[in-house]
């Protein structure tokens, strides 16, 4: 069993054996960050380049530590730091790393498809660690397996997704693979957040809160995006909290073992009550601690190529 | 594949753990800060048998741990094609203990090098044995076993099986002419 494609560039290009294999994978890598001598050798020798040509911590920090953990030298370019600010384009960027011999290339980048044109000119494996709107399939895998160890299973849950679908890769990726893995999944959100023709990814959709969380067995509040308000997508972050923010009162609504997941940052307050982030059905920092181990399995399954 | 031919049944391999299990009390002087720890896949049901059969004679149940070498295996590079990693279950430190190693069959050499490799990410042992259930031969790096089930000369192009009723439904060591 193995990775068919050279590279990572979206979920909606995995089999469900293949996301089951890395979700697998990444159960067994979560042991190594537990150790007091937190690395094994099985990269050694291996470069990888973290090309983050858009802000980040979560997810660059996640890939760097999952690099060194498999013993890689892991390089960081941020874009404010390279010759993008000179007016390089990214090909003449991918052409140039591509010469100094790297091993794999981690990119995020704000204009979708950006992966994509890399993995098409580099000889590397190319993982997508996300692509403006478009996806962050390295997400949807830890949040994948995040719901499987806490449910043992995905298969048949009810899965709400909340906050800005227009813009979010997150919720892309979410939904193919909820969808692939047999998840009954429901979006909601402001009507001006929500793309047209959304019901044809196989999902619900809905333009409150209380609907899409009704007996839901997993809750994905997705961050308000507060760069986008001058898009006046919303009158103003109070009035979309009173609607769309998940607190205690309405929480009620789901499940009583129902899980809150977000992808970080999170808004206190605006998506989310603080009680709600920090209480007992949040396993937020269960996912940050599985996207290392996630990361690591990718690493370690697209190393070498085809 | 050519013919098969049965080195070992069932009552065999009971009598050999049974020998290992009583060498590994005589060399260490007891079961005071030994542990145990199977390599997967094999080595793992051979190592928890080995713990019963060491607890009915001293009263006293050794740790056992597991460990997955794959991540140490010197053969990784080239391709995607990846073994299956397994689960490493070493949960105590092994700071001066005594670990014996067991593994079901000795032959390159090469796991138990990358097994060594592991353990000492987990700790300083005070010493590491290796208890085998079949020594094939062919060694490619200086490795010897402490406690031997049974030497089984065999040529390069033999295929040696442990099979065990944990995981195929028998005990049998079987030995047989692989296809090249």
């Amino acid at each position: 069993m193995r990775l068919t494609e050279k590279d990572l560039l979206g979920i909606r290009d995995l089999t469900v054996d293949e996301i089951n294999l890395v979700l697998d994978t990444a159960e067994s890598f979560i042991e190594v960050s537990t150790r007091e001598i937190k690395k094994v050798p099985t990269l050694r020798g291996k470069t990888i380049i973290n090309l983050f040509l858009e802000a980040s911590t979560r997810t660059r920090t996640s890939f760097e530590i999952a690099g060194k953990r498999l013993s890689a030298d892991t390089i960081n370019i941020s874009s404010a730091t390279s010759s993008i600010v000179k007016g390089e384009t990214l090909i003449d960027t991918a052409r140039n790393l591509e010469a100094m011999n790297p091993d794999i290339i981690v990119i995020r980048h704000s204009a979708a498809g950006a992966p994509h044109i890399l993995a098409r000119i580099m000889r590397q494996p190319i993982i997508n660690a996300g692509d403006g709107a478009h996806e962050h399939p390295t997400q949807a895998l830890l949040d994948l397996m995040t719901i499987r160890a806490k449910k043992g299973r995905v298969s048949g849950l009810r899965v709400a997704i909340v906050g800005d679908i227009a813009h979010s890769r997150v919720a892309r990726s979410n939904i193919y693979g909820l969808i692939k893995m047999g998840a009954h999944v429901t979006v909601a959100g402001p009507a001006t957040m929500m793309p047209r023709y959304i019901d044809r990814m196989g999902v619900a959709v809905s333009y409150r809160l209380e609907e899409a969380i009704r007996d839901a067995d997993i809750i994905m509040m997705l961050r308000i995006q507060t760069e986008r308000q001058h898009e006046n997508l919303f009158p103003s972050l109070r009035e979309y909290a009173n609607y769309f923010c998940l607190n205690r009162e309405n929480i009620r609504l789901a499940k009583d073992d129902v899980l809150v997941m977000h992808p970080g940052p999170i808004n206190r307050g605006v998506e989310i009550a603080p009680d709600i982030a920090d209480g007992p059905y949040s396993v937020i920092l269960d996912q940050v601690t599985n996207g290392v181990a996630v990361r690591m399995a990718l690493l370690y399954l697209l190393t070498g190529g085809k | 594949m050519g013919q098969k031919r049965t080195v070992m049944d069932a009552e065999g391999i009971d009598r050999s753990l049974n020998r290992i299990a009583y060498e590994i009390l005589e060399k260490n002087k007891g079961v005071e800060e030994l542990i145990l720890v199977g390599i997967r896949t094999g080595g793992v049901f051979l190592a928890e048998r080995l713990q019963k059969k060491i607890t009915k004679m001293e009263g006293v149940e050794m740790p056992l741990g597991i460990l997955d070498i794959t991540l140490y295996r010197d053969d990784l590079v080239s391709t995607n094609r990846k073994p299956k990693l397994g689960k490493t279950e070493i949960p105590f430190s092994l700071d001066n203990k005594k670990v014996v190693l067991v593994d079901d069959v000795l032959f390159t050499g090469r796991t138990i090098r990358a097994a060594m490799d592991a353990l000492i990410d987990f700790g300083r042992p005070k010493l590491i044995q290796l208890a085998v259930l079949i020594d094939r031969g062919h060694r490619e790096l200086p490795i010897r076993a402490d406690f031997v089930g049974k030497d089984l000369p065999s040529s390069i192009w033999e295929a040696v099986s442990v099979n065990l009723t944990e995981k195929n439904g028998r005990d049998e060591v079987v030995i047989e002419e692989s296809e090249h």
